[in-house]
C-alpha cells in the first residue's frame, strides 16, 4: 500500500456514494459494501487516491456504490486493467472486486498472472458459487451437484479452488472471509491492503436469491483455528484440507512487489505509433 | 490469560460514550441500508419503519455527542476496536432482509438489537468499578430498556403475517 493518506476520523458513510445498491435484499454484497466502507475509513483512505476497479456481475457494481475513483470493465478483465493502472499509477490504492464468474472463468487466466507479478493491490473476489446476474449458471466454485433447470443432475465438476490456486501462482496475502461478518470483513480487508504485494481475498457472500441454501453459511463459518503463516507450503496444505468455512488470514508472504520504472520514461504516443504505421 | 483489547472492561467515561455512540451509529448505519433495499425494492410501508428507526437511532447518537463534549467518538471507538470481530450489539442482520418482508419482521430485527443493547449496558453496570460510569452506564440500561418496550407496543400494530408472507407469483428465478 503505497498511497495511503491518512485523514483526521474518516466515516464509513464518508465512502458512501449516492448511489443505491440494486443487490437483491439479504445479498451478502451489501455486508461486502459495508466492509469496503468500514475499513477504507479505518486506513483513513483518500478517496481521490483511491481506486475500486471491477468487471462484469452483481459484485462488479461495487465502484459505482463508493464515493473513490472507480472503473466498471470489462467482463473478466478487472485485474489486467487495475495492473495498468497501478503500474502507471503508483501512488494509488488499488482495490479490484469481482465474483466467482467474472474472477475465476471469464477472468482466470488475468488472476494466475496477477498473482505472479505480485502487483501492489487488493483483489476481492465475493464468491457466491453461481452466477447471480444472469440467473443461477453454475460458475467455477459451484458444488459438482447442483441440481437446477440450467445444469440438470449437477455439472459432476470438481470446483476450481480459489485459495490454493493464489498460492501456488505466488499472491503475496492470501484471506477467507465471510459478509455476514463485515467488521470481521473489514479488519481483514485493512490487513490486506495494508500488505505489499498482490493481496487476494476470498469473501464468502451469498446470494439468497439462486442460492438460498447459502443463507446456512452464517452457522457454518469459523474463525480459523491457527495462525496466518508465512509458509506458503503449510498455508496451502492448511487450505486444501480445510472445511472450505475457515475466516481469517491464512497467508502473509514477503515478497517484493512488481513494479517497473517508470521515471524518465516519458514516451510520446505518437512516436510510439510511428513504428507501426502500414 | 490477558483479555484482548475488545474485552478489556471500560474504564472511562469517554470510552462508555464512545462505545454507546458507536452502538447507535452503526444502528442508523443498518436502518438506513434496509430502508435503501426496500426502496429500490418499492416496499414503501418497509421504507417508513426502518426510516424511523434510523432516525431515532440517530437521534441518541446525536444525544451521545452532546454529552461528549470536545472528545471525538468516532476516533476514540476505532482505537478501542470493541467490535472488530463481531456486530455492535445493535447492528441487525441484513441477511435477514427479504423483499417482500413486513413491518413485522423489521420490528423483530430491530427487538434483538435493543435486547442485546441492553444487556450490554447490563453487563457494565455490574461489572464497572468506577461510580461514575456505573451511574452513566445505568442511564443507558433505562433508555435500552424503554426502547425494547417501544418495540413492543409496536409490535401490537403489527401482528406476525401468515407463513405465506414471502409466496410471490411472479418470483425473481427465472430457471425453474
Amino acid at each position: 500500500m503505497s498511497a495511503i493518506e491518512l485523514r483526521p476520523t474518516c466515516k464509513p458513510a464518508d465512502y458512501k456514494s449516492e448511489v443505491h445498491p440494486i443487490w437483491c435484499p439479504g445479498c451478502g454484497d451489501y455486508h461486502v459494501l459495508m466492509a469496503f466502507t468500514r475499513a477504507f475509513a479505518q486506513l483513513g483512505l483518500a478517496p481521490e487516491n483511491t481506486v475500486v476497479v471491477s468487471g462484469i456481475g452483481c459484485s462488479s457494481r461495487v465502484p459505482a456504490y463508493t464515493t473513490c475513483y472507480g472503473f466498471h470493465g470489462v467482463h473478466g478483465r478487472s485485474l489486467a486493467l487495475a495492473t495498468g493502472l497501478k503500474v502507471a499509477r503508483p501512488d494509488l490504492t488499488v482495490i479490484v472486486a469481482s465474483g466467482d464468474g467474472d474472477g475465476y472463468s471469464i477472468g482466470g487466466n488475468h488472476f494466475l498472472h496477477a498473482c505472479r507479478r505480485n502487483i501492489d493491490m487488493t483483489y476481492v473476489v465475493m464468491d457466491n458459487r453461481v452466477y447471480g446476474m444472469t440467473k443461477g449458471q453454475p460458475s467455477p466454485t459451484t458444488e459438482p451437484d447442483f441440481d437446477t433447470a440450467l445444469s440438470p443432475g449437477g455439472t459432476g465438476l470438481s470446483p476450481f479452488h480459489p485459495l490454493v490456486i493464489a498460492l501456488a501462482s505466488g499472491a503475496n496475502f492470501v484471506a477467507r472471509a465471510f459478509s455476514g461478518a463485515p467488521n470481521e470483513t473489514a479488519s481483514i480487508l485493512v490487513e490486506a491492503i495494508r500488505h505489499p504485494g498482490f493481496s487476494f481475498v476470498e469473501i464468502l457472500s451469498p446470494c439468497v436469491t439462486f442460492r438460498p441454501d447459502e443463507r446456512e453459511w452464517k452457522s457454518l463459518v469459523h474463525s480459523a483455528p491457527v495462525g496466518v503463516t508465512h509458509d506458503p507450503a503449510k498455508a496451502a496444505r492448511r487450505i486444501m484440507t480445510d472445511d472450505g468455512f475457515n475466516i481469517g488470514i491464512l497467508y502473509s508472504g514477503d515478497r517484493r512487489p512488481y513494479q517497473p520504472r517508470m521515471e524518465g520514461q516519458n514516451v510520446d504516443l505518437a512516436d510510439l505509433e510511428k513504428d507501426f504505421e502500414l | 490469560m490477558s483479555k484482548t483489547p475488545s474485552e478489556r472492561p471500560i474504564t472511562n467515561i469517554a470510552d462508555l460514550l464512545a462505545l454507546a455512540h458507536q452502538i447507535e451509529a452503526d444502528a442508523v448505519q443498518r436502518y438506513t441500508e434496509f430502508a435503501e433495499q426496500m426502496e429500490t425494492h418499492n416496499n414503501q410501508e418497509l421504507v417508513k419503519v426502518f426510516r424511523d428507526l434510523a432516525r431515532a437511532e440517530g437521534i441518541h447518537a446525536a444525544e451521545i455527542r452532546k454529552m461528549a463534549g470536545d472528545v471525538d467518538l468516532v476516533a476514540q471507538a476505532q482505537r478501542l476496536g470493541r467490535w472488530n470481530k463481531g456486530d455492535s450489539p445493535e447492528e441487525a442482520d441484513l441477511g435477514a432482509a427479504h423483499y417482500m418482508m413486513t413491518p413485522w419482521h423489521a420490528l423483530q430485527l430491530a427487538l434483538v438489537g435493543e435486547k442485546q443493547a441492553l444487556a450490554f449496558f447490563t453487563s457494565i453496570v455490574e461489572s464497572a468499578k468506577d461510580a461514575k460510569i456505573k451511574e452513566m452506564a445505568a442511564e443507558f440500561v433505562e433508555e435500552e430498556a424503554e426502547h425494547v418496550n417501544l418495540v413492543y407496543r409496536l409490535l401490537r400494530k403489527y401482528p406476525q403475517p401468515a407463513d405465506e408472507w414471502s409466496e410471490d407469483d411472479d418470483p425473481p428465478i427465472a430457471q425453474d
